[in-house]
C-alpha cells in the first residue's frame, strides 16, 4: 500500500485537551502544524466524555492556593510550575469565547472555569482549524523517527480502519496521547493505552511518578459513566441493604475494601431535588446510561463498581525538564496525562482541576517550545529517518503473535483489581511483574500483524510497556505517599520524599533523583 | 454499545462515521453501517454528531442482542443527549442551556449535607 507522506514543523500526536492547546499555541507562534489522531478531534480522549473544571484562581488568592498545593504535594511538587499554569490557565481560557458559549451564573457574570468536554473540543478544534492547523483524524500514530543527529523528526502510523501507512516528517513532535487506562472501562479511555509512553521511550525518554497510578473513580457497575459529581450525596449499601461505613466523595480505599467483601450498592436519594431537575443542564450525559436501562437513581439502588484511572487521573507520566515539555530526547516534547504531572500534583491526584489547567498550559508551553526548535534546527527532507518501533511492529525474534490474544486481559487482571493495585505489596507487585514480563516477552519477541490487527498490537504492547513501568516504580517506592498506598509499608518515609525516575524496555531500571533544591535555575523563565 | 441506525431518519450525511473517536462505522452505499461493534467505548457522542437523532447508543458494555427498533423511538430516547446538550435546533432553548457551571456549588451543597470534605474531582 502506497504511504501517504505529509510535512510540517511540528507535528502533534493526540487530539485532545492538551494536544489542541498545543497545536493552537504552535501555529500561534508561526509554525506550520499537523495534528494526528488516533481517533477524532473533538470526541477523542477522556475530555470528551467529562467535563473539565480548571484550576480557576485570581491572582490575588493564589499564594494561598498553591500554599495548600506544595503541601497536599507531599514534597514532589513545584511552587514555580503551579504559579505559571494558573496563570496561563486564567488567561487562555477567555481566548476561546469567539468558539465556545461561555455561560453567565445568576449574578450574570461570564463563567470561564467549568466547561462541558464535547463542546469543549469542538471549540478547540475549529479554533485549530480556523488557525491553519492541519487536522488529521484517525490517523494514529505507531512509532517515532529519528534523524541521524539523534533528533526526533517525525512519526509514521497507520489510518483507521484502512490501516494504510502514514509518515509525517516535522521540525519537532508534540506528544499528547494522553494517560494510560489499563483497558479499564472508564468512560471515554478506550483510546487511552499508552501508545506515547511506548513510542518516548523507543526514542529514548524516561518517565517519572509512575507509582502514582492508582486512581480510581466510582460509577455504576455495568453502565457507561463516570461523571461522579452526584455519588458526592452517595450512601453505600451491602447485598443485604446494610448501610455501610463510606464516607461520600473520599479517597476510593473504603470503597474498595467493602468491594472486596462483595458487592455494594449504592443510593443516591439524597440528592435534592432541584438539584435531580437540572442535572441534564449540568452533565447532559449523566442520566444516558440510566435511562436506557430503566434505572432511575434517585429511587432505585444500583450496584456500583471503581473503574480505573491509571495514569489518567494518576499522575506518572513522561519526564518533562525544565518549563517547556521537553523530554530527554532531542526534538520531542510531550504534554497533558501523557507527561508527569508531579511539578503540579505531586503524589495525589489533581482531580479534574488542576489536570485541566495542566493540560491546558503544558499543552501551549511544549507547542510553542517544539515551534521555537523546529525554527532553530531547520532540516532537509531528505535527511534520513530511522523508524523507532519495536515490540508489537518488529519481533525480535521472528513474526509468530499476529494478535493482541492474552495480553489485555493480562494489564486488566494486574493493573486494575484493588487489592493488586490500590492496596499494594511487594508479593503483589512482584507477582504482577512476572506476569507482564512474559506478556511483554511474547510481543515484543513474536509480535507482528497486518491489516487492522497492527494497531491493536502496538496497543497491547503499549498497555503491557506503561503496566511495567508502573509495577516497578511501585515496587521500589518502599513506602505510602499520596495515591501509593503500600501495605507492607503504611506509612511515609521521608527518605523518599523526591522523585523516581524509571524506563528501559527490555530491562527496566528505576532511579530516585536527589531531593529537589528549595529554589529552581529556571525561575526567572517564568512567564 | 451502538445498537442502531433508524435508516428512515439517517441522510447518509457521514458525520457519525468521522466523529466516532474508534471508527466504529463505514460508509455504504446505503449509508453508514456498524462495522465494528465491538470497538464501541459506549461514549455516546455520535449521537451528539447525529444531527437527525437516527443513531441509538444502548446502555451495556456487550451488545444487547435484538432491539427494538420501535420501542427505541417511543422511548423519547432519540436525540436526549443533543437536546440536553443543547446542540443545533436546541441552542437557544431556554430549557437546555449549559448549567455544567453549577458543578461547584453543587459539590458544596453535598458536602454540607454529607459533613465530608467530599467530590474534589469535577
Amino acid at each position: 500500500m502506497e504511504t501517504q507522506e505529509f510535512e510540517s514543523d511540528v507535528l502533534v500526536i493526540g487530539g485532545g485537551l492538551a494536544g489542541a492547546w498545543s497545536a493552537i499555541a504552535a501555529v500561534r507562534a508561526g509554525a506550520r502544524v499537523i495534528l494526528a489522531d488516533k481517533g477524532y478531534v473533538g470526541t477523542s480522549g477522556v475530555t470528551a466524555a467529562a467535563g473539565p473544571g480548571h484550576w480557576w484562581v485570581p491572582p490575588e488568592a493564589r499564594d494561598d492556593a498553591i500554599r495548600q498545593r506544595m503541601d497536599t504535594a507531599r514534597g514532589l511538587g513545584e511552587a514555580d510550575w503551579m504559579a505559571r499554569i494558573l496563570d496561563l490557565t486564567w488567561r487562555t481560557l477567555p481566548t476561546l469565547a469567539p468558539y465556545y458559549r461561555f455561560p453567565r451564573d445568576d449574578a450574570g457574570e461570564i463563567q470561564y472555569r467549568s466547561l462541558r468536554g464535547p463542546e469543549y473540543l469542538r471549540a478547540l478544534r475549529r479554533m485549530a482549524l480556523d488557525l491553519g492547523v492541519r487536522i488529521l483524524d484517525h490517523h494514529p500514530a505507531l512509532e517515532l523517527l529519528k534523524g541521524q543527529d539523534g533528533a526526533v523528526i517525525g512519526a509514521a502510523g497507520v489510518t483507521r480502519p484502512e490501516a494504510s501507512p502514514w509518515r509525517a516528517r516535522a521540525g519537532a513532535v508534540v506528544l499528547a496521547t494522553g494517560g494510560c487506562a489499563f483497558a479499564s472501562r472508564l468512560h471515554g479511555s478506550r483510546n487511552n493505552t499508552g501508545d506515547g509512553h511506548l513510542m518516548a521511550a523507543e526514542a529514548g525518554a524516561d518517565f517519572s511518578g509512575m507509582e502514582f497510578s492508582a486512581y480510581y473513580t466510582v460509577g455504576p457497575a455495568s453502565l457507561p459513566n463516570t461523571r461522579s459529581m452526584l455519588f458526592s450525596f452517595a450512601r453505600y449499601l451491602d447485598a443485604a441493604g446494610r448501610e455501610l461505613d463510606i464516607p461520600a466523595g473520599e479517597r476510593p480505599e473504603p470503597l474498595a475494601e467493602a468491594l472486596l467483601k462483595g458487592p455494594v450498592f449504592c443510593s443516591l436519594e439524597r440528592t435534592p431535588a432541584d438539584i435531580r431537575a437540572i442535572m441534564p443542564s449540568v452533565q447532559p450525559n449523566f442520566m444516558l446510561g440510566f435511562d436506557r436501562a430503566g434505572v432511575d437513581p434517585y429511587s432505585q439502588r444500583f450496584e456500583v463498581t471503581l473503574l480505573g484511572e491509571g495514569t489518567i487521573r494518576g499522575v506518572g507520566g513522561l519526564r518533562v525538564g525544565g518549563v517547556d515539555g521537553r523530554t530527554e530526547v532531542a526534538g520531542l516534547y510531550a504534554a497533558g496525562d501523557v507527561a508527569s504531572r508531579e511539578p503540579v500534583t505531586g503524589a495525589i491526584s489533581g482531580g479534574g482541576a488542576v489536570n485541566s489547567a495542566w493540560a491546558l498550559s503544558s499543552g501551549q508551553l511544549a507547542g510553542e517550545a517544539a515551534a521555537r526548535f523546529a525554527r532553530a534546527n531547520p532540516r532537509s527532507s531528505r535527511h534520513r529517518a530511522r523508524a523507532l518501533g519495536r515490540a508489537g511492529l518488529r519481533p525480535a525474534r521472528g513474526a509468530a503473535l499476529a494478535e493482541a490474544g492474552d495480553a489485555i486481559a493480562t494489564v486488566r487482571d494486574e493493573m486494575n483489581p484493588y487489592d493488586k493495585n490500590l492496596f499494594r505489596s511487594r508479593a503483589g507487585l512482584v507477582a504482577s511483574q512476572a506476569r507482564l514480563e512474559d506478556s511483554w516477552r511474547e510481543i515484543s519477541d513474536h509480535g507482528q500483524a497486518e491489516g487492522g490487527r497492527v494497531l491493536s498490537l502496538r496497543e497491547a504492547a503499549s498497555l503491557i510497556a506503561v503496566a511495567r513501568w508502573c509495577v516497578a516504580s511501585a515496587l521500589s517506592r518502599e513506602e505510602s505517599r499520596g495515591m501509593h498506598h503500600r501495605l507492607d509499608a503504611p506509612a511515609a518515609d521521608d527518605s523518599f520524599a523526591r522523585r523516581q525516575r524509571c524506563g528501559g524496555l527490555d530491562r527496566i531500571w528505576t532511579e530516585y533523583e536527589r531531593p529537589a533544591a528549595p529554589s529552581r535555575a529556571n525561575h526567572s523563565q517564568a512567564a | 454499545m451502538i445498537e442502531l441506525i433508524l435508516n428512515d431518519r439517517c441522510t447518509a450525511c457521514g458525520d457519525c462515521v468521522a466523529a466516532c473517536p474508534t471508527r466504529v462505522f463505514d460508509m455504504s452505499a446505503e449509508g453508514p453501517v456498524i462495522a465494528r461493534q465491538a470497538d464501541c467505548q459506549t461514549c455516546f457522542l455520535c449521537e451528539l454528531y447525529c444531527a437527525q437523532d437516527a443513531l441509538y447508543v444502548g446502555p451495556g458494555h456487550d451488545p444487547a442482542g435484538e432491539i427494538d427498533a420501535e420501542a427505541v423511538r417511543a422511548s423519547g430516547l432519540l436525540g436526549q443527549y443533543r437536546r440536553d446538550s443543547g446542540w443545533g435546533e436546541w441552542a437557544d432553548d431556554p430549557r437546555h442551556q449549559d448549567e455544567h457551571w453549577r458543578m461547584g456549588s453543587i459539590f458544596a451543597r453535598a458536602r454540607t449535607m454529607t459533613g465530608t470534605r467530599g467530590g474534589q474531582k469535577p
